[in-house]
């Protein structure tokens, strides 16, 4: 078997949408033949297949985006004796073959015995077949996701079809007897047992009872990533948390009277992220240690002030960085964080421009949050969160008025910075916030 | 040239391209009004029936390009690269960010400050897209390219969403750059060796037809 992977098409390109699949399961192909279509930015290419043989197993569907080096196919080069282009035929025959790409937990390349999700799958197939007569994606999609045997499952549509109502009215049926250990012993889906001799040596799998509590997924290469990410930094660090109340009246006003015109100037709108960020800058010139990095028993300063914005993505995050920081101003800010979230969301980020970080700040207020505890992003020594500016009424001078209030959180990495030098610095950027004076236009 | 005539002879020169018969090539074309659907387009982009179409002189095609729908016509310089991506970069969003520039630097020429934005391919001055970008690639070997308006009709954009984007399109023209077709063939010419690294020799079209 070789694995079939979705190929790097260049630096930039994390992921390709399989377009279409040339090949049908079963069907012959020789190798450099083209194989299947990805599409990535206005780019659609022809990817030939890596061997001869026949196409095993499609693992990713056409319309899937998947990361680059994902496996979506598999390619038995024996040519297609045996059983595996029976087992592939039904397959076939039902164009999207979804309970294979369904269950893919072997995603990072299985070695030698990967049988049980393809023997296993398949048989679920030929009874929805032999049951249903053709199903609608839609119906298929609902199936995989709610696990749902559609042997089961009573088609009302023309020629006893399967179709969205009689899936929903089966799924509300199936709820209120909850079977929490009947299920399985009480009805043991047929399909398995019939269809899959080689059920038995891999008892894990076919033991998925007929409504699964569980779906499994992979995760995505950048998901594994930040699961890396965090855990080494929680494992490195020391880290510590410490509140500032932090009154943004005068920003809030200033931010409210030149918002119209930075709109209309410069074509984006002006937030309190730039702010935050102009008085972080300053507080690290003047307590340079929070800029810094530790490297064994060393602690390195860096004369660069490079920020990293936290950004959200659809499914994960990533940190690009404002390269010399303190070189700019609040239009310059403002600037570079639309210019790199909004490619960032693109994912058109060249490699340079997520490294070199010397300080994070991270915005957690843009989604509601009062304020948070930031996980350091190593090897930074600290990492500010930035909660939500809301109207609070607070007391000055015995009297009850109506400020705009900020918490800002500084977490940062007791190994290095104490106490009293995280709560100097994050008064500076307090400071530096509430008696604002910079003008901003 | 029509589109289908153009397809073919694209299709051709990346068989030869392949089989290394030739070296990589740059053909540019005028198209007449023509609207292309690439393999990920969505017929809804579409805006005016086929019918409608045919009645206004526009031909319809599907087409292998990456991208969404577009509209090619008369005014409109279309440069289809044939290029082995190997003997370059193999990397398919460095190319579109080269194609993208050297559209940009030859605007430049002509003091129209084009740019991007971010994430939507193409170039764009001001919001308005003024040439786009669809590509395929086979083997890494390039096909398609992109669509500059120079001084296009740009009513005929109002029977498609362009790229599915809710933007508008604008020409070299409708800026106010009332340039020739061959000065502008000329500077994306250029630019294109600068950018991509080639030597240019002009064949002339008689050789490719």
């Amino acid at each position: 078997m070789t694995d079939v992977v979705m190929p790097q098409m260049g630096e930039s390109i994390v992921e390709g949408t399989l377009t279409k699949w040339l090949k049908k399961p079963g069907e012959r192909v020789e190798r450099d033949e083209p194989l299947f279509e990805i599409s990535t930015d206005k780019v659609d290419t022809e990817i030939p297949s890596p061997a001869a043989g026949t196409l095993a197993e499609v693992l990713v569907e056409e319309g899937k985006t998947v990361g680059i080096n994902t496996v979506v196919g598999r390619i038995d080069e024996a040519g297609g004796n045996g059983a595996r282009p029976q087992a592939a035929k039904p397959v076939a025959a039902a164009a999207p073959p979804p309970p294979v790409a369904a269950a893919p937990p072997a995603a990072p390349r299985p070695q030698a015995p990967p049988p049980p999700p393809q023997a296993a799958a398949p048989a679920a197939e030929p009874t929805e077949q032999a049951e249903a007569g053709p199903l609608s994606p839609l119906v298929r999609r609902m199936a995989r996701e709610h696990n749902i045997d559609l042997g089961r499952v009573k088609g009302t549509g023309s020629g006893g079809r399967i179709t969205k109502q009689d899936l929903e009215v089966y799924l509300a049926q199936e709820q209120t007897p909850p079977p929490p250990l009947a299920g399985p012993i009480v009805q043991p889906p047929p399909a398995p047992s019939v269809q899959a001799p080689p059920a038995q040596p891999f008892a894990p799998l076919p033991a998925t009872p007929p409504q699964a509590r569980t779906r499994v997924e992979p995760m995505s290469a950048m998901r594994v990533k930040i699961a890396e990410h965090m855990i080494l930094s929680k494992r490195t660090s020391a880290h510590v948390t410490t509140f500032h109340k932090v009154d943004m009246t005068k920003v809030a006003k200033m931010r409210v009277r030149h918002k119209e015109d930075f709109q209309a100037r410069y074509g984006m709108a002006l937030t309190y992220l730039p702010f935050v960020a102009r008085a972080t800058v300053e507080a690290l010139r003047t307590y340079p240690l929070v800029n810094a990095s530790i490297e064994g028993n060393n602690i390195i300063y860096h004369n660069e002030v490079n920020i990293g914005i936290a950004v959200a993505l659809e499914n994960g995050l990533i940190v690009p960085v404002i390269r010399n920081a303190d070189e700019k101003n609040v239009l310059g800010l403002q600037r570079a964080i639309v210019d790199l979230a909004a490619r960032a969301r693109a994912r058109q980020l060249k490699p340079d421009e997520v490294q070199g970080g010397t300080f994070s700040i991270t915005n957690f207020g843009s989604f509601g949050s009062v304020t948070g505890t930031p996980i350091i992003n190593q090897p930074q020594v600290a990492i500010l969160g930035v909660g939500v500016v809301e109207k609070t009424p607070v007391v000055i001078d015995d009297a009850i008025a109506i400020r705009s209030i900020c918490y800002l959180s500084l977490t940062f990495d007791h190994r290095l910075i104490d106490g009293a030098l995280a709560d100097q610095f994050t008064g500076k950027v307090k400071a530096a916030l509430e008696n604002w004076s910079e003008e901003v236009l | 040239m029509a589109y289908v005539e153009a397809f073919e002879l694209q299709r051709e020169l990346v068989e030869k391209r392949k089989r290394g018969e030739i070296p990589d090539q740059f053909l540019i074309v005028e198209h007449p009004h023509t609207i292309t659907l690439g393999r990920n387009g969505h017929m809804e982009n579409l805006l005016a029936h086929e019918e409608i179409l045919t009645r206004a002189g526009v031909s319809f095609h599907h087409t292998d390009r990456g991208g969404d729908i577009t509209y090619h016509g008369p005014g409109q310089i279309v440069g289809y690269p044939i290029l082995d991506l190997r003997e370059w970069k193999r990397d398919v969003g460095a190319y579109v960010r080269a194609i993208e520039q050297l559209i940009i630097d030859a605007l430049a020429d002509f003091g129209i400050g084009a740019g991007r934005i971010a994430g939507m391919t193409g170039v764009w001055v001001d919001g308005s897209k003024i040439a786009a970008i669809g590509v395929h690639v086979s083997r890494w070997v390039t096909s398609h390219g992109f669509a500059l308006n120079v001084s296009t009709d740009l009513s005929y954009f109002q029977y498609i969403v362009p790229c599915g984007l809710v933007k508008p399109v604008t020409s070299m023209a409708a800026l106010g750059a009332m340039a020739a077709r061959e000065n502008v063939i000329e500077g994306l010419v250029t630019h294109f060796g600068r950018v991509l690294d080639c030597e240019m020799v002009e064949t002339g079209a008689t050789v490719l037809i």
